[in-house]
Order: C-alpha cells, then sequence, then structure tokens
C-alpha cells in the first residue's frame, strides 16, 4: 500500500488528524482526546493494521507536553508516526494504550517517571526508576541544585 | 614517563618515610614488587570504557604481560578496581560497598572521563556522579572517552610504580586520611 492510500484510510478514521509528510515516516497529529479511539482502530482495521508498537517518546516542547508514538504493521510493511500535544503542564493526563499494545506498558510507565504525564487507565502507573518524591528529571523547568551542574 | 623520572617530591617523601630502618625498607621492597606484578582488578565496568578494558585485557594488549591478567569476579580477591564508566546516583552506593568489601591493599583507577569527572554528563545531568572520587579514594586517573588499551595499561604501569614507592606505614596513613575527609 503507499503513503497516500493509507493516510487517505486514517484519515477515514479520524476527520480531525493532520497528515504530514516527515524526513522518513508519514506524521499524524491528533488531539489528545482522540487518540485512544485512533490507535485501537489502527489495530483492529484490516487495511491499516498496526500490530507493532516500536516506541513511545515522551516530549517537554517547553510549553507543551508532547507524546510520539511509532506504529509498524507486520502484516502490511509499513511505518506511522503518532504525535499528540498536551498543554495542560500541572496535570497533564493521556489515555494509556497499555491494552491496545501490551508494551505500551513499561514505556508509559517510563514517560510518567520522567515527564509526569498521567496516563489513565494504565494497569500500573507507579515511578519506574526514581522516588516517589523526586521530580520529573527530563521537564524543561526541573530544577536541582544539589546534583546538577549549570553553565 | 620513565622509571627513574617517577621521583616528584610527594613519592620521595613517601620514600623518605620509611627510609630510616634498613630492615624495613626491605621488608617493603619484597611485599611491594609482590603486590605491584599481581595487581588482580575486579570484574566491574558500567558502561563503554569496559569495552576498553576488555580489549586490553585480551591478546592484542594483553596486560597479563604486566601481571594483572586474572580479573576477579568477587571484590573479596581483587587488589584494584577499575572504575570503568559512567557512575550514577543509584550506582554509588553499591561501588562504595564493593570497594569496602575489597580486602587492603586495594587501588582504585579511575578510567575514562565519566569516572573522573562526570565527563559528558558534567552539565545539566540529574543523575550522574560527577566524578568517582566523590565516593572513593582515586590512586590513578586515565583520561580519554573511552581511553585507549594503551592509555589504561599506561595507567596501570602507573599505579605499580605508585605501589613501589609505598611502605606498610604510609599506605595505612593515606587511607586514614581519606576516611576523615
Amino acid at each position: 500500500m503507499d503513503k497516500v492510500h493509507l493516510g487517505d484510510i486514517i484519515k477515514s478514521l479520524d476527520s480531525d488528524i493532520e497528515i504530514k509528510e516527515g524526513k522518513q515516516f508519514t506524521e499524524i497529529n491528533i488531539p489528545a482526546s482522540n487518540l485512544y479511539t485512533l490507535a485501537k482502530q489502527l489495530r483492529e482495521n484490516h487495511e491499516t493494521s498496526f500490530d507493532f508498537l516500536i516506541c513511545i517518546t515522551g516530549v517537554d516542547y517547553g510549553q507543551d507536553l508532547g507524546v510520539v508514538y511509532h506504529l509498524r504493521s507486520i502484516r502490511h510493511n509499513h511505518t506511522i508516526v503518532l504525535k499528540t500535544r498536551i498543554s495542560d503542564r500541572e496535570n497533564p493526563q493521556l489515555d494509556s494504550v497499555a491494552d491496545i499494545w501490551r508494551t505500551a506498558e513499561f514505556h508509559e510507565r517510563e514517560i510518567f517517571d520522567l515527564l509526569g504525564i498521567k496516563f489513565t487507565n494504565h494497569p500500573d502507573l507507579r515511578r519506574f526508576f526514581l522516588k516517589r518524591s523526586y521530580g520529573f528529571p527530563l521537564r524543561k523547568d526541573f530544577v536541582d541544585d544539589i546534583n546538577i551542574v549549570t553553565k | 614517563m620513565k622509571k627513574e623520572e617517577f621521583r616528584d617530591n610527594e613519592s620521595l617523601e613517601l620514600l623518605k618515610e620509611s627510609g630510616s630502618n634498613v630492615l624495613l625498607t626491605t621488608v617493603n621492597d619484597v611485599i611491594n614488587w609482590g603486590r605491584k606484578n599481581s595487581l588482580w582488578p575486579l570484574t566491574f565496568a558500567t558502561s563503554c570504557c569496559g569495552i576498553e578494558m576488555m580489549a586490553t585485557g585480551a591478546p592484542r594488549h594483553d596486560f597479563a604481560r604486566f601481571g594483572m591478567e586474572v580479573y576477579r569476579a568477587s571484590p573479596r580477591q581483587a587488589d584494584v578496581i577499575v572504575v570503568a564508566g559512567t557512575i550514577v546516583n543509584k550506582m554509588a552506593p553499591v561501588l562504595k560497598r564493593l570497594y569496602d568489601q575489597m580486602s587492603e591493599p586495594k587501588y582504585v583507577v579511575a578510567m575514562g572521563a565519566c569516572a573522573i569527572s562526570g565527563g559528558p554528563f558534567f552539565l545539566n545531568s540529574y543523575s550522574v556522579v560527577k566524578g568517582v572520587e566523590h565516593i572513593i579514594p582515586v590512586d590513578v586517573y586515565v583520561p580519554g572517552c573511552p581511553p585507549r588499551p594503551e592509555a589504561l595499561l599506561y595507567g596501570m604501569i602507573q599505579l605499580q610504580r605508585k605501589i613501589e614507592t609505598e611502605s606498610i606505614k604510609s599506605r595505612r596513613r593515606r587511607n586514614a586520611s581519606h576516611d576523615v575527609k
């Protein structure tokens, strides 16, 4: 299946999305509220059939927080990137995709640990590496005067 | 640096401390000769420096030539710990415990930029220990990122030279001074 056709199919699943051709993969920007429904459809639809979640990345864009999903279909041999943004820094929330792709469970725990994004409906959202009282060290506004040396 | 040049003030003073007694210096010589020629390192590596350390132990560079061939998996049997790689805050207590478990005389070689100062992780890192000297006393620093096997080999030979200038007396004092700090 070529990229344009794949884009059309995904567009028909959810009209709120914005499709862009990235350097390597097709990028899909989606509002945080629609993410879970689209992800489920992408997995279950026979034409898209994204059965493999390569990785999830948490990003701090400065103003917004973001989460990036790399999805791949083993059956159709195609890959896309799902991008979403959360503007609420105080209490960032996003739906967990751990019940769609099991591997997301640990990825989401790590993102929660380092960026503080809460994944709703996650089966076991605890801190992954750090202590419970520790802040979220990969946030741009994280301060730690004892351990961090700045220029 | 040649062996003859390893006579700076500090090592000369170490020599002088034990130099008054003919019997003691001779005993020291024999003990130091034994110690320096069978330095057994601990199998301890946390990142890419560890790969270079393995290369140093492998046949091409072969530090078995200098009596360091036996990597010990137990700190009880090791004489030297080569801190090869980044030490993070979570690893620090483990490293300290390993060092404490080693029996005297024990030596520490800080290998590579990370072990010396935190290296590439010095700025803006929340997790990396900025120099292993914060945790355990270091005898020899080997710079590089990672150092070539030749560099580690040179560092280990420097350590041997250092051991050569030691006396049983001064070694004990040196450790006590670090404990106070």
